[in-house]
């Protein structure tokens, strides 16, 4: 298993040099000048020219992307263009937010979507199954903006249950920070759990359709544990592959519902850099969520493993 | 024997019951702010933060007078060479440092020299700086300098403390130390700025909340949606579409100024080959499209009748407003005219471009269907708005949808516009007469003289047109019933010297 895991790793590196330097590239290809942005209303020619300089942007592209390289490798991602703060440090700002958002988030996917595949596969072709795919359909058809604002308009102000917005440190104040990321997480959760609820309902009846299920009630088993013991045990590997996957895209940031809900997470930060071309920034998130889409990969990789014997090396 | 040791226990925990009730006054913010170093920031909503972080030597009155801050009087040689400042006593920054002379010296150094500073140009006119004494200051100009007073209005005359900018350098940013009323606590990056009372303020009476929370909130019906849940006190620019909405609740308040800037159409005459077609080579097919246009119409349709249609560089409500040009009637007739005497009379096809936001393409939606009565097909380009600015820049463009924050002096408003290779003419419109009738408004105090060189500028420049003006967004704050005493002002900026906030 050790082996394996080394394995994966070492392949995983040249990955993570090739996404580095696609997004290095692709976004110098970007129109638009940096430094136009940044000096805002001020176009002072010689300022301009110095900030051209300082920030490297008049090097031919390896150059600049291998000075990158050279500095990523001591640890120092540079520093954004329009707050001056280093990356790293807003890296280690933004992961805790990102991570809270991506696990509350996945928790309701989970355990919505799920217990719903297992239950329409099960009831297949009734109205039990007809009810779980319309609202699956709709959390994947319904905008999560739309969603979102909708839930503000009435969670925080017509009932005044929870913040409308924002985000509050868990170590400050953990149950406010609960509160406060219950509505983003739900409305999050809720399109996920459509995409987990279809593969669910797929994997179950094919399942479901196997012999040793036949034999297993042949031997007289109680139908909760034929369903949960046998046929959702080995349901499991392609649910196991979508959850890693479905987790890996959040912490890449949930562009759309952190700009509703005024979450400062990588989605928001990664959306700003664009616009402002923070290149610093966009590259050091980019390559920050790589790692942890892989690392998601590798954990899902060992998950068949643990699940499935026949899938371990012999 | 032990009365002061109680006293003292007394008032220890007579403070610390005020501070159970700490009040935070907190306010939505459309952007995130940029670097918080007066040097080298560049937003507009940046500045709004400064109002209570950073005092500046002067601010202005909501009627645009300048009037005392840290310096509490001025005077001008008779030449217009040397402006004295007498400074304010007893004024400290936030880490101690006291107020004076020397500071006011070590800021302006900074502003000038830093090279990442974006101050530069606004302090151009400045060559010499003298410390006279300890309360007064000195400052030697190249030439004279009519808007030098409206620049230490702002960030070029905001003052940092000299001890923190040595030690941090470019990256005070991250920690700011000036001397207003309120003090740097914390950032969070696109989540919160938070501010402290800073109790040695100079004018510590007028002060009335403990601390501020500036909370960036881009999307304008998830900011509303906050103030009506009680999760903020006030918010910055509510969406016009909001207004009737706000003043049908009645638990918000409601209040407005007409804005120091404009948006128009910025028409490229001599910049590059994009110059090269009829729009930019024939004042007569840019009059028009002006003439096509009823700024009535995308007040009304767009914006709900909140803004001010514009067609000059200063609103209708500015002084320097010439009241000679009123806001064109729309006159489809005279617009057709005027393109088959420009050989056009089938019609014209231009391109616009315009920044992919909504509300920026639905005001040209509107303008693109009068124009077309008049025989004009605009074509509109939607371009992100760094992509925009760039193309504009390198004069890849043949129109382009774009505004202005507005200054404070006239000048800001319009002479880095139309001057030859000014900073931001893009149209790379270039005029001899306009420049020295610019030039001219520049370096006189007399705002007679300034008047009447900006209406013979004027005079030419509505004939030839490289900027069609459209209309002066307004400002409006939506508050919450429990603050009282916002005043609000042209420039846009939040000052909380008078604001109290009830529970």
């Amino acid at each position: 298993m050790l082996a394996f895991i080394g394995r994966r790793i070492l392949i995983a590196i040249p990955t993570i040099i090739l996404i580095s330097i696609f997004v290095f590239t692709l976004q110098h290809l970007l129109p638009g000048d940096p430094i136009l942005v940044l000096a805002g209303e001020e176009r002072d020619p010689e300022v301009l020219e110095f900030l051209r300089e300082k920030y490297r942007l008049n090097d031919p592209i390896p150059i600049q992307y291998l000075a990158w390289v050279g500095s990523a490798l001591q640890g120092d991602l540079g520093i954004s263009l329009r707050t001056n703060q280093p990356v790293l440090e807003l890296i280690g700002e933004k992961l805790p937010v990102t991570l809270q958002l991506a696990v509350m988030a996945l928790v309701f996917a989970l355990v919505i979507g799920v217990p719903a595949g297992v239950l329409s596969a099960y009831k297949k072709g009734t109205w039990i199954d007809w009810v779980a795919n319309v609202v699956a359909l709709s959390g994947l058809s319904v905008p999560n903006f739309w969603l979102g604002i909708m839930m503000i308009l009435l969670v925080s102000v017509k009932l005044g249950w929870l913040p409308a917005s924002g985000y509050q440190p868990f170590s400050e104040d953990p149950l406010q920070s609960i509160r406060t990321m219950l509505m983003p997480a739900f409305v999050l959760g809720t399109a996920l759990a459509a995409t987990l609820m279809r593969h669910t309902r797929s994997a179950m009846l094919s399942v479901l359709q196997s012999d040793y299920i036949r034999t297993a009630r042949a031997k007289g088993l109680a139908e909760r544990v034929v369903l949960v013991k046998h046929a959702l045990r080995n349901a499991l590997v392609p649910i196991v592959t979508v959850t890693t996957l479905i987790f890996g895209e959040l912490l890449a940031g949930a562009v759309l519902t952190e700009q509703i809900f005024t979450i400062p997470g990588f989605g928001k930060l990664v959306v700003d850099a664009v616009f402002n071309r923070d290149y610093a920034v966009v590259q050091g998130i980019v390559l920050c969520t790589g790692v942890a889409f892989i690392f998601m990969n590798i954990l899902a990789d060992v998950a068949y493993r643990v699940l499935n014997p026949r899938m371990r090396d012999k | 024997m032990v009365t002061p040791k109680l006293t003292a226990f007394a008032l220890a925990f007579g403070l610390a019951a005020t501070a159970l009730h700490a009040q935070d006054l907190r306010i939505g913010l459309q952007e995130d702010p940029d670097v918080l170093d007066p040097d080298q920031s560049r937003t507009f909503v940046g500045r709004i933060v400064y109002a209570s972080l950073c005092d500046k030597l002067v601010d202005i009155t909501p009627d645009l007078e300048i009037i005392p801050q840290l310096a509490t009087g001025w005077e001008w040689s008779d030449d217009g060479l040397q402006l004295t400042m007498t400074l304010r006593e007893g004024a400290v920054f936030h880490d101690g440092t006291p107020f004076n002379a020397e500071a006011v010296a070590a800021n302006i150094d900074r502003s000038q020299n830093l090279p990442e500073s974006r101050r530069k140009s606004e302090l151009s006119s400045i060559t010499g700086v003298e410390v006279v004494d300890d309360m007064t200051i000195r400052f030697t100009l190249g030439a004279p300098d009519a808007t030098l007073l409206a620049q230490f209005a702002d960030r070029a005359g905001m003052m940092l403390s000299p001890t923190a900018f040595e030690a941090a350098g470019t990256d005070l940013g991250l920690n700011p130390v000036c001397s207003g009323p309120f003090s740097f606590g914390e950032r969070i990056q696109q989540d919160r700025i938070v501010l402290n009372r800073f109790a040695d303020y100079w004018n510590a009476d007028a002060i009335n909340v403990d601390s501020v929370t500036f909370l960036p909130i881009p999307d304008t019906t998830v900011r509303l949606a906050n103030l009506r849940a009680g999760d903020l006190d006030m918010l910055e620019r509510l969406a016009a579409t909001d207004v009737a909405s706000v003043n049908n609740d009645e638990d918000l308040q409601l209040e407005q100024a007409v804005s120091l800037g404009y948006q128009g159409i910025t028409i490229n005459v001599n910049n590059g080959a994009g110059a090269d077609n009829p729009l930019g080579q024939d004042a007569r097919i840019r009059q028009a499209l002006s003439l096509a246009i009823d700024r009535n119409v995308i007040n009304q349709v767009v914006f709900e009748g909140a803004f001010a249609p514009g067609n000059q560089p200063f609103p209708p409500t500015s002084p320097w407003y010439n009241d000679a040009y009123p806001v064109p009637e729309r006159d489809v007739e005279a617009a057709r005219a005027l393109l088959a005497e420009a050989g056009f009379a089938d019609g014209i096809d231009i391109t616009i471009q315009v920044t992919n936001n909504p509300v920026q393409l639905q005001m040209m939606q509107v303008v693109q269907s009068m124009a077309s009565e008049a025989g004009i097909n605009l074509e509109l380009q939607a371009k992100e708005f760094a992509t925009l600015l760039a193309d504009q820049s390198a004069g890849d463009y043949t129109a382009s949808q774009i505004g202005w924050s507005g200054r404070v002096d006239p000048d800001g408003n319009i002479h880095q516009f139309m001057t030859t290779d000014g900073g931001i003419n893009d149209s790379d419109y270039s005029n001899p007469e306009v420049d020295r009738l610019l030039n001219e408004a520049r370096t006189s105090t007399d705002m007679a003289v300034r008047q009447a060189s900006y209406n013979a500028a004027r005079d030419i420049l509505i004939q030839d047109l490289p900027i069609v003006y459209l209309y002066h967004p307004t400002w409006i704050w939506a508050l919450s019933n429990s603050v009282e005493g916002f005043t609000p002002y042209p420039d846009g900026m939040i000052r909380l010297e008078g604001v109290t906030l009830s529970e």
